[in-house]
Formats: C-alpha cells, structure tokens, sequence
C-alpha cells in the first residue's frame, strides 16, 4: 500500500499568549514554538502503521516555506520513506481551495493507493482540504475518519459523528481519508531520530514544475480573502475568584454548598 | 429574486439541531435581501421531515430515493450537484458538521463555487457576503469576504446561531424526481455503531469535575479524580484527554461526546475550545481554574480560577474535606 499524507507546520497557541499583528491580518508568530498540526500527526502515525502492516511506501508532502522541513523531518523520523516540499512566493495567501490545487498538481506526480490528511488545522481551521483534493483527483473519500480496517481493494472506515455516533462505511481504493485526532497514539520522535533523517533528501517543487499558472494560486487562484483579525467579543465574563488559594478554596467550598447542594 | 436555500441535516428520523439554526440565520439573511428562504431535503420516508420544514420557508424541495436513505457523501453530491446547477440558488448554507464537512467541500468544488467553511457569523453585503471564521482554536476571529461574485456556499457552525421563534412562511413542498440512476458508487453506507456504554454515567451527575489537556500526563489524572471524589463529584474531561487514551470515551463532554447539566461544572485546565462548550453551556453553575486567564472558558464560566492547578486543586480538595469533617 502506498500512501500519501499531507502535513502542514503550525504555530502552538493554546497555551500561548497571542497578539495581532501590525497587519491587523494575522497574529504575531514572531514568539511563537511550531509543530506539525496535531491532525496531522494522527495521519502520519495511521500511514505508518499501515505500512509496517501492510508494506509498501509513505510520502509526506507539505506546502509551505523552507521551515516546514521541521515538520517534513519529523515525519521522516517518524517512518515515512520521503518527503516533498512545495514552495513558491506564488502560493502564499492562498485558502484552502487552492492549497487543495497546489496539492492536487504534487500528488498527480506519484502513484498511490491511498491519501491521508488532518480533518482540520490547527491555524485556520477551514477543515475543506482533504476533500477539494479528493475532488480535483477524481477519488472518493471520508472525512473525519477515527478507524480504519484494510479488506483488500477496499477499506472499512468509521466516522466520528456527534455524540459519540459512528458511521462505517467501505470505500474503494484508492481513495482519501481526512484524519481526526485519538484514531492512534502518535510516536514519540527523539532527537536521535531527527538527526538520523537530517540529511535525507527533501524536493522541493515550486509553481512551473506542478505546471500551475500564478494566477490560480495564492491570492489570486483563492475564493475567499482574509480581511482583518480581531479578539473574539468577551461574553458574560467570569467573576474572578481572587486571593490566597485557602480563601479561594473557601470560596470554592460556598459555591458548591449553595449550587451543588454539597454538604 | 435571490434565493436562499439550507440543505437540512436530518438523521436517523429526525431533522438536526443545525437545521433549525441554519434555517433562523437564513430567515435573516433572506429578510434583509429579500430573497427566498427555500430548504432542500433528502432522503427516503422523510415526509414527515418535510412538513416540520415547512413553516420555515418558502419551499421544501423534497427528493426521496432509497439511495438517500442513509447520508452518503456521493449520492448527495450527485442529486445536489443536479438541483443546485438547475436552481442555482444565491446562498447555499451547509451544516459545519460530520455530515457538512464530508460533502460540502467536494460539491462546492464540483460546482466551482466559492466556500466559506465553519462560520459563526454571516451577513450580506449588496452584492456580496462576508463572514465572521475563529482561526487558531477561538483565540482569534477574522472576517472574510468572498473575492468572486456569487452564487456563494457557507458551512455554519453548530450552536454558534441562536434558534428565534418567526412567523410561520406560506411553505409549499415540492417533490422532485431523484436524479440519481443505477450506478455503482465507490463508497457505501454499511451501519452506525453507538459509542461503548460508560461505567459512570456523566450525564446524571449533580456535580462533574472536569479535566483538560492542562493536566499534561496521565499520571496527573489521580489528583483530579481525588478531588471529585471529594466533592461527591464525577470525573469527566475534554476531547484531548480522550485522544490521549488518559481516560475512556465515556467521560467526553463536547460535541462528539457526551452533553451535560450538571448543577455545578468545574473544568480543570480546559481552555473552552467550542466543540467543548457546546457540551457544557446548560451546567447551572461553572468554575473555570486556568492559568491562562485569556482562556475562552472564562467568558462561560460564572467562576474564574485563575491558577496554576496543580497548586490551587490540592488545596481546595483538603479545604472541603476540613470543612467536610468538622
């Protein structure tokens, strides 16, 4: 089974402190640590035992700058057999349809029996790449995918519905699987392991070698355009519970006294 | 006239909470157009569906077809591929949902029709719309126009529309015939499989001490787990701590797990990310102990701990069980 996966380098922001930049169209990253989208790490891991099952090869691709080869080295690290990094000034602002593109053209280079991506980012969240892509290649696909059972020419895969429902459906090869998290436990990657992958190859491929004119990338070749960023309207905020932490352990104990009915 | 129209999500018999949500926001939306509000309607014996539709909109456009009995994203492309070339409708309004997000994606690409995906705000601008999206996990919102004329597609998010009571809409149904022939499809429906039954039932508890990823390895679990034994309280947490396999399933609160009233919540480092709040947002009372104090869990909760937990939690649970004793 061969198998792509698609990987994107994010910054980490849920314990970070954020600003907005000077663009006012994005936050400052200036302080900020990057990984690979968790997402992502979910389908890296699931291609990978795949293929120590089932044989055959793992290709990791990332759209990005020079700097996604972190996360492309950690996949390496990880298992995956090769690495492609798709770089050009060209394809930067672009949404998710023409990531979708961008991508599209790169995995139309390789043969595969099976595409892997993160259900969403991390960063934008748009939650639409997998599938535009599995579109454009003319594939089938299931999104939100939390198990997968090979039969064959075929898979078994269940998707995470709400509520704790799943859905199964088979689905024929080859086709593409958008990943959500907790469908395996990711790999740990020691330092040994990267410096292992460091000098492996990574290609690099810009707009003219996937044979994409500037104009359906990026800015250009996008449906939607990112105007400005804001902090998200503060509700009904909470009453702060402040002092020693025994005075707010009291006042924690009144609380669920009075509302929880403790005793 | 414009049109707008909301593909209704329904399963297993009954028409999903996004619908209603949908179909509020896109009274809205056709009020301050004046266009249409019309809805599409999948699937097979769902007349019943289609008459609860109908006082919300202008038409129910109503396809039924044993090939739609269980959602399936290729036959739905297929017949809403069919009808929305056909209608070419304004605004096209898709749940941001498991179902939304499987289908909506590859149809507005067949159509070739710009898609903006899980918005919690949307308005129409003249010609145009624009939308309100969160990037980087709610910490930030950003709004976004569409560069293109329409027709235009948006996927909303679940529970971020609130559902008003309108006057009811002449609604008329119009049944239509399934376009859909007799062709193999390369992904079939086979079943649903019901999460696992949980040892404790969270959803009947009174109190639930909840725990986030800010608990940072399993062996951290216990420290939580004895202060709601504490309290009389029941252990629940949020979806990373699931992913990471530090407790089952059964404890999920959120969207795709479980949605809970207590009568108090305290969420232990849980930064409010909306998959979670949607779970929790009926709990009578919530504390909220972070040490982020920019943490979205703030604006839901009536209490706010700003704290390191593992320093404030210890102290709490001996300051109850002091005052428990005496």
């Amino acid at each position: 089974m061969n198998i792509i996966v698609c990987i994107k380098r994010v910054p980490e922001t849920t314990d970070a402190d954020i600003s907005i930049d000077k663009s006012g169209k994005d936050i400052d990253k200036s302080s900020l640590v990057f990984d690979l989208n968790e997402w992502d790490s979910y389908a890296i891991e699931e291609a990978i035992l795949l293929k120590e099952k089932l044989g055959g090869t793992v290709t990791v691709i990332s759209m990005g700058g020079e700097e996604s080869n972190e996360s492309l080295r950690k996949c390496l690290a990880m298992g995956a057999d090769d690495a492609i990094r798709l770089t050009d000034p060209a394809f930067n602002g672009s949404d998710g349809f023409a990531t979708a593109r961008v991508l599209a053209e790169a995995v139309r280079k390789i043969p595969y029996d099976l595409i892997l991506t993160g259900t969403q980012a991390e960063d934008d969240g748009y939650g639409q790449v997998g599938v535009v892509l599995a579109e454009l290649l003319g594939i089938p696909h299931a999104a939100v995918v939390n198990r997968i059972e090979v039969q064959d020419k075929r898979l078994k895969v269940h998707r995470e519905l709400e509520g704790g429902l799943e859905e199964v459906v088979e689905i024929d090869l080859p086709a593409l699987l958008t990943i959500q998290t907790g469908i395996n436990e990711p790999r740990y990657v020691s330092i040994m392991g990267i410096r292992k992958v460091a000098k492996k190859e990574i290609k690099s491929f810009g707009a003219p070698e996937l044979n994409l004119k500037a104009d359906e990338v990026g800015l250009s070749g996008s449906d939607i355009r990112l105007e400005k960023v804001f902090l998200p309207p503060v509700g009904e905020a909470a009453e702060i519970l402040e002092g020693k932490p025994e005075e707010i352990a009291l006042k924690v104990s009144e609380i669920l006294r009075d509302k929880g009915g403790l005793s | 006239m414009k049109e707008i129209v909301v593909i209704a999500e329904h399963r297993r018999g009954e028409l999903r909470d996004i619908t209603w949500e949908m179909l509020c926001k896109g009274r809205q939306l056709a009020e301050s157009a004046g266009a249409n509000l019309n809805a599409i309607l999948l699937g097979k014996g769902v007349n019943h569906l289609a008459e609860a539709l109908k006082p919300k909109v202008n038409k129910v456009f109503l396809i039924e077809d044993e090939r739609l009995e269980s959602y399936n994203s290729e036959t739905y492309e297929r017949a809403l591929v069919r009808l929305i070339t056909e209608r070419k409708p304004w605004l096209t309004l898709i749940g941001h949902t498991a179902t939304g997000m499987d289908f909506a994606p590859s149809l507005a690409a067949r159509l070739k029709m710009p898609l903006a995906t899980d918005c919690i705000g949307i308005e129409i601008e003249g010609e145009t719309c624009s939308v309100i999206r969160q990037l980087y996990g709610g910490k930030i919102n950003a709004s976004v126009s569409f560069v293109k004329q329409g027709p235009y597609m948006a996927t909303l998010r679940p529970g971020a529309f609130p559902v008003l009571e309108k006057d009811p809409l002449p609604g008329e149904i119009v049944p239509l015939p399934s376009p859909l022939a007799a062709e193999t499809l390369a992904r079939r429906f086979l079943q649903y499989v019901e999460a696992a039954v949980a040892e404790v039932d969270i959803t009947q508890a009174d109190i639930l001490v909840a725990v986030g990823r800010g608990i940072k390895d399993a062996e951290n679990i216990p420290l939580v787990k004895e202060f709601a034994d504490s309290i009389g309280g029941v252990l629940a947490c949020s979806r990373p701590v699931v992913d990471k396999k530090w407790l089952p399933k059964g404890c999920q609160v959120g969207t795709s797990g479980k949605t809970v009233r207590p009568k108090v919540y305290i969420a232990i480092g849980i930064s409010g990310a909306f998959q979670h709040v949607a779970g929790m947002k009926g709990a009578g009372t919530v504390i909220a102990i972070n040490k982020d104090p920019k943490a979205p869990i703030f604006n839901v909760a009536h209490y706010g701990i700003v704290a390191d937990l593992f320093k404030i939690v210890p102290v709490i649970k001996d300051k109850i069980k002091g005052l428990r004793k005496s």
